[in-house]
């Protein structure tokens, strides 16, 4: 045993030199020239900061919504709901999502309501909503700002972002950056 | 759809064009066959002086294990150590606490083992200074302690007498030649996909709708790479690769995907290319590749089609299953990654897993319980050895030859060996879910009482078996809703990730020690040839029926109960 324990806090020592204190520093010089200095993309709107990809919680019916979350967009405490498919709770707590939605939004059919719209993300911080979950809004947001229909969908369409190389993953829309192109209509 | 197909298409053969010139370097770095490489050469060099270890040394079979197992117990105690004192002040600006002391073993067994299962939330359960020095460092080194293992075992059987190597010599090599420098070359893409690295504060942020929050920051990009390309998969945030910071867009995506399977994948064209029989090697890849495509279909077609009982309530579900998934992935590349990663151990998690529908569980659970089909960086071979050896066993048994692998006859203590630990892996979470099922019904009241499940019935009895199953084959991905940070929860998954770590290598080690003091049999007609499509699909049919044959009856108990309730 005397003769392993030598060489083995020996490559330990190596290892902790390599990989704890050489290898991050590295990456702090290299994320220096990274967006933000690495500190995470950022958007500035009259004067505060808002993380580009930790989604808000917006829930006036004058914003555009963003998901459910399970955590309401503590982004200090991440999750999901992890209720299972079949779960009553989970099941009940959909149905309120759909009623409430269409109680907001007078004129809305309920099957034009996407499942994105009603559902929790996994980190309970998803930046996006579909593309469908921001047109089936529109009705609610024109009455209330009294804004034509057509220029929210023309804002829509400015703020979609297409799939990468047109193929990972669907259609989406940042609801923070759609929401200040909002209010600065 | 269709065009999903290309995209998942592509990014498989992204993988393999970038893993087949890594596992020929591979080749050159473990046969010790670089030339002039400067100034690693240099560092390596010094590195052994220090150590005193001379490169060119091997070890027999006792020095390995007793190398192994010395060494582990060292990265246990420190990273115990600093997790029981991480709430002082050094590094943790967000104030956190000190980890209880069966959580503290829970994560540093999670972490030597290369589990990663993870008790505690990254937010709020961990420093910075726990974060880089305990877990971003257990990552690199239990990954490079799987692929030096890894190493040993197909070194021994290249030729007769070859020996083990050295444990330690392959040990820095894979660090300083192989896992530090992918690490850098990821780590630069995810910094500048916008992934934090700072050590600074979090900072509070008041949201556009008037809204307060502390938004948890860290020097996150030092640790992603690794726990991707070590098959680790422990996360730096508790929602892992969900977390917009760990996964910000679909550029990340698309690089967490290829890293995931990068070097699993690697290790079989560096079997190819030092064994010097590519076919033998080809006739792995082809069966882990078949494996990985039957367990990625059936969770992608579940859960693109949606939760049928969400879509009696009248709403549009064409984007599929979305509870607990990510827009900026949809439904469908976040079952595709779950895919991969429930046969790759890495087991990170773009989507709560705990809300996919019941059918997507099966293939996952079959997928970690053979934890080969690719399998993770270097115990994805040693789980696929014990599969060769039975498959060469029963196959030369049907053609009444004496059992031979690569040249070499399999005896009796090489069969039991293989056996046994096959055995023990599928007993492991079975026996330990019966007890856990057996605490919850002796308990008074039930699961109202401990709060462990956070959904029951058939669902309820799935998370706990999954929890077992993870821990066992190193996974570390689960059904959050388990309320896993209790004694019983931390304690017995402890059990299982040691056993489902440690009794595999020490197995392998030694049957592959065996195997190397063996003479070459004589290659003729009449013996069975490893290196066909044959045979292949016979490994195959092995792997699935030792592992179909032992949870069956928990799949009807589970995810198979749980569908059919939901359908009728």
């Amino acid at each position: 045993m005397k003769e392993n324990m030598l060489p083995a806090i020996k490559v330990t020592a190596v290892a902790i030199f390599l990989f704890s204190i050489l290898y991050p520093l590295l990456l702090l010089g290299i994320a220096y020239f990274g967006p933000n200095n690495g500190k995470g993309k950022i958007i500035e709107y009259k004067g505060r900061k808002y993380y580009k990809s930790i989604g808000q919680s917006f829930t006036g019916n004058k914003y555009f919504w963003s998901r459910p979350s399970a955590v309401n967009y503590n982004a200090n405490g991440s999750g999901g709901s992890n209720k299972g498919p079949s779960n009553k709770v989970y099941l009940a707590e959909i149905q309120a999502r759909i009623d409430s939605f269409l109680v907001h939004n007078p004129g809305i059919d309920k099957s034009a309501i996407p499942v994105d719209l009603v559902t929790a993300s996994g980190s309970g911080l998803d930046p996006h909503i579909s593309v469908q979950a921001a047109n089936v809004q529109v009705k609610r947001i024109a009455r209330i700002r009294r804004f034509k229909e057509s220029v929210l969908n023309k804002l829509i369409e400015k703020h979609t972002e297409k799939p990468l190389w047109g193929l990972f993953g669907p259609k989406k829309i940042n609801v923070l950056e759609l929401n200040i192109a909002l209010d600065n209509l | 759809m269709m065009i999903d197909a290309v995209g998942s298409l592509l990014l498989f053969f992204i993988v393999v064009i970038l893993s087949w010139p890594l596992g020929k370097y591979m080749s050159k770095v473990y046969k010790d066959d670089l030339s002039g490489d400067g100034l690693l050469t240099k560092a390596e060099r010094k590195i052994f002086r220090l150590m005193k270890v001379n490169p060119s040394s091997t070890m027999n079979i006792r020095q390995y294990l007793l190398a192994f197992a010395t060494v582990n117990m060292i990265w246990l105690l420190y990273g115990f150590g600093i997790l029981l004192v991480q709430g002082q002040s050094l590094l943790n600006p967000a104030g956190n606490p000190s980890m209880e002391w069966t959580l503290a073993l829970h994560s540093v067994i999670s972490f030597i083992t290369s589990t990663n299962q993870q008790h505690y939330s990254g937010e709020t359960g961990a420093t910075y200074l726990s974060q880089i020095s305990v877990f971003t460092l257990l990552q690199f080194v239990s990954a490079a302690a799987s692929l030096s293992v890894g190493v040993a075992v197909i070194r021994c059987l290249k030729r007769t007498g070859q020996q083990l190597g050295n444990f330690y010599v392959d040990f820095i090599r894979s660090c300083t030649r192989i896992l530090f420098p992918l690490a850098i070359l990821a780590a630069t893409f995810f910094i500048f996909r916008g992934m934090p690295m700072t050590f600074n504060s979090p900072e509070t942020v008041v949201s556009l709708q008037g809204d307060t929050s502390v938004v948890a920051t860290g020097p996150v990009a030092a640790m992603i790479p690794i726990k991707e390309l070590g098959s680790n998969g422990g996360g730096y945030f508790g929602t892992n690769n969900a977390h917009p910071f760990e996964n910000p867009d679909s550029i990340s995506f698309v690089i967490h995907y290829i890293i995931v399977l990068l070097l699993p994948m690697a290790f079989i064209f560096f079997i190819g290319y030092f064994l010097e029989n590519r076919k033998f090697a080809n006739m792995i890849l082809g069966v882990m590749t078949l494996g990985l495509v039957l367990i990625t279909i059936p969770i992608v077609w579940q859960e693109t089609n949606g939760n049928p009982l969400v879509s009696k309530m009248g709403i549009d579900t064409s984007s599929g299953n979305m509870e607990g998934k990510e827009i900026r992935f949809g439904s469908y590349y976040t079952s595709f990654y779950s895919g991969e990663n429930a046969v790759v151990p890495a087991g990170t998690i773009t989507s709560m897993l705990d809300s996919y529908m019941p059918l997507s569980g099966i293939p996952m659970l079959i997928g970690m319980q053979v934890d080969g089909f690719f399998g993770g960086l270097g115990t994805g071979l040693i789980n696929i050895f014990y599969y060769l050896i039975v498959a060469a066993f029963l196959g030369c048994q049907m053609i009444g030859r004496t059992p031979v692998l690569l040249g070499r006859k399999i005896g009796l203590p090489e069969m039991q060996l293989a056996t046994g630990v096959a055995v023990l892996q599928l007993l492991v979470p079975l026996a330990l879910t019966a007890i856990a099922c057996f605490v919850i019904n002796e308990t008074p009241g039930g699961n109202a009482t401990l709060g462990w499940l956070g959904n029951s019935g058939a669902h309820g009895f799935t998370t706990m078996f999954y929890e077992y199953v993870s821990a066992t084959a190193g996974n570390g991905s689960g059904f959050e809703a388990l309320g896993d940070n209790t004694a019983f929860w931390n304690l017995s998954t402890s059990i299982a990730m040691f056993s489902g770590r440690f009794v595999p290598i020490a197995g392998v080690l030694i049957i592959a020690f065996l195997l190397s003091k063996k003479k070459s049999a004589e290659t003729s007609d009449g013996v069975l040839k490893t290196e066909t499509a044959t045979f292949g699909l016979f490994l195959f049919m092995v792997i699935i029926l030792l592992n179909a044959l032992s949870t069956l009856p928990v799949f009807a108990l589970g995810p198979l109960q749980e569908y059919f309730q939901m359908s009728h």
